[in-house]
């Protein structure tokens, strides 16, 4: 048999196709466990921040810590006041941005008609999600705080994070309406609807839970800012209650920030015990969400 | 939804509540376009007062960034390379640990596998930037430090490394998003010619996705960029032009948390500073979000 022939006849059977299979087969395997460590090395930092900021702030998680004022001696310091920002804060920038954001997702997808405008707000949406939130605090500083003459009050925070996550709840809004079939709108609009009734009560119906996931979501994003309500002065210390939007305020990661700066380790396991409680309530706002995908998104 | 027209029967209160709606509706949309507007005058008005006081020269041609000291200096360009030297730390970590998890997800694991994992990515991505922040400080920096002695307590790298992970989920889903945009006649086409299942995604789907993989990387350095919370507790308050991460730098963003953290009047220099600086930021930003949009409508042109 020569060379020649030997070649001819292994192409014929095709195993000039296959080199070194087995070789690149087993490389192949290598590489995707490689790929998979990739993975299981983010969550296993995922687990060790966990488990660690459990461990760090456990003996400080006490009632204390939900009832107490900030203070200079780590055994009387606690959230009240944090807590109490964070929550206005939240139902605050709910209910302002809800409207705001659902509303301009809604003609976006619904009414807006295919021009150079309505390019320019839609690539203006887009790039607005990628600003840094720093960029946000700079912007209510200004505009808020200064301009309006709002001061380093819970309003001014409100406003300022209310535009961080508006963007957020733009893009969500329009994906939840996207998943309705047009089917639904023609259905809507043979029957005699005009468009607002058609979106009103149809379109909205099967689109509200995929626009309250999105709404959580966003609020989740804001209840853990807290850089730009840094920027526009939200203060560290303060040992009253919160008794109105024009008061000052601040809110739980300022509180923890402000613990992680002390050079006291007492005060690093206090922020331990707030970044459980932070997480606790962002974990369980992630569940809602999740319950409400599962419970109110219709599948086509 | 542009093809049907509405009815016009409408008897005229509808058609006012519809043209009412339609405009509020309008408005609310138009407060988006109001927001850069907002953005753009106010860094605009105290950059300009910034620079009335401080020259270009001072600004871009110096060293040092002193304007908190008694002796002033302006220099921006140590803070730039804080912040530089964090993102590209930052990136060493998010972006091949992000691309082969992207590629793991989308190529290799069954749907039973990507449904137990996904959930743990979304996690990571959700945590807010403080605790990473809390994480770097008190956990990776000691590592570093039994690790490198020499390492400062504030310094560049244990910032970078929690960044990257706090990174990692969004370029690992962008990633995965372009991957997917691969049509499958590309897969089985490498297939029917012999390619293994990682020859497959290595040289056939990672390189057809390339500007979509672009985009996730380009916006990943836009948000290493623009991060703050992470460098304010671990990165420290020393601008200063130097390449080794074991030491204390200074960012752009945690110079402006620095200054937004003291009591600071409102015509002071030190005010109109974080206002040019965050000019500057917003621009590096800017152009970077703009470069990963174009590159995401190239690659969604191409495959829809």
């Amino acid at each position: 048999m020569t060379a020649n022939h030997l070649l001819r006849t292994m192409t014929e059977y095709g195993v000039l196709f296959q080199p070194n299979l087995d070789r690149r087969k087993a490389l192949g395997r290598v590489w995707e466990g490689v790929a998979l460590l990739a993975i299981l090395l983010g969550i296993a930092v995922l687990l060790t921040l966990l488990v660690r900021v459990f461990l760090d702030g456990l003996p400080y998680l006490r009632p204390q810590l939900f009832t107490e004022f900030p203070s200079r001696f780590p055994d009387k310091a606690g959230l009240r006041s944090a807590l109490q920002g964070s929550i206005w804060l939240m139902v605050l920038t709910a209910l302002l941005s809800f409207p705001l954001g659902v509303g301009a997702g809604i003609y976006l997808e619904e009414f807006a008609p295919k021009n150079a405008l309505t390019r320019f707000i839609e690539i203006n949406v887009a790039n607005l999600a990628g600003v840094p939130s720093i960029i946000y605090g700079l912007l209510g500083l200004g505009l808020f705080v200064r301009g309006l003459g709002l001061g380093r009050s819970l309003l001014a925070g409100v406003l300022t994070m209310t535009l961080v996550i508006l963007p957020v709840i733009i893009v969500s809004t329009r994906e939840a309406l996207r998943a309705v079939p047009a089917s639904i709108r023609e259905a809507a609009l043979a029957l005699g609807a005009s468009r607002w009734e058609m979106v009103r009560d149809h379109v909205l119906v099967y689109g509200i839970g995929g626009i309250l996931t999105g709404m959580i979501l966003a609020l989740s994003r804001a209840i853990g800012e807290t850089a730009p309500l840094i920027t526009i002065g939200a203060l560290t210390y303060i040992a009253f209650d919160l008794r109105g939007p024009l008061d000052i305020f601040t809110v739980l990661p300022i509180q923890i920030f402000n613990w992680v700066s002390m050079p006291q380790a007492a005060f690093q396991r206090l922020a331990a015990a707030g970044i459980i409680v932070l997480l606790v309530v962002l974990l369980s706002m992630n569940a809602l969400a999740i319950w409400l995908r599962n419970r109110l998104q219709q599948r086509w | 939804m542009s093809g049907i027209s509405t009815p016009l029967s409408l008897t005229r209160r509808r058609r006012t509540e519809e043209r009412a709606v339609r405009a509020v509706l309008f408005f609310f949309a138009l407060v988006s376009v109001l927001t850069t507007l907002g953005i753009i005058y106010v860094l605009l008005q105290e950059t300009a007062l910034f620079f009335r006081e401080v020259s270009f020269a001072q600004f871009f041609l110096d060293t040092r960034w002193t304007p908190l000291f008694l002796s002033k200096r302006f220099g921006i360009w140590p803070l730039v390379n804080g912040t530089v030297l964090v993102a590209a730390n930052a990136m060493l970590v998010a972006l091949p640990l992000g691309l082969l998890a992207a590629i793991y997800m989308s190529e290799c694991a069954s749907e039973r596998v990507r449904r137990v994992l996904k959930p743990f990515l979304e996690i990571l991505a959700g945590i807010p930037t403080v605790v990473y922040g809390y994480f770097a400080l008190t956990f990776i920096t000691p590592i570093l430090r039994s690790i490198f002695p020499q390492t400062q307590i504030f310094n560049a790298a244990s910032a970078a490394i929690a960044m990257g992970f706090m990174i990692l989920p969004t370029v690992a889903s962008l990633s995965e998003d372009a991957l997917y945009a691969v049509p499958r006649s590309v897969r089985e086409a490498a297939y029917a010619l012999g390619a293994t299942r990682w020859e497959v995604a290595t040289q056939i789907v990672v390189p057809a996705a390339l500007s979509g993989i672009a985009a996730a990387f380009i916006l990943a350095v836009s948000r290493a960029i623009g991060e703050t919370m992470i460098v304010a507790i671990a990165a420290g308050q020393q601008p200063k032009l130097t390449l080794n991460p074991l030491e204390s730098i200074e960012t752009m963003t945690a110079y402006i948390v620095q200054v937004s953290l003291g009591d600071t009047p409102h015509q002071s220099l030190a005010y109109k500073t974080i206002f040019a600086v965050g000019m500057m930021l917003f621009l590096m930003t800017l152009g970077m979000n703009v470069a990963s949009y174009l590159l995401t409508r190239r690659f969604r042109e191409v495959y829809e």
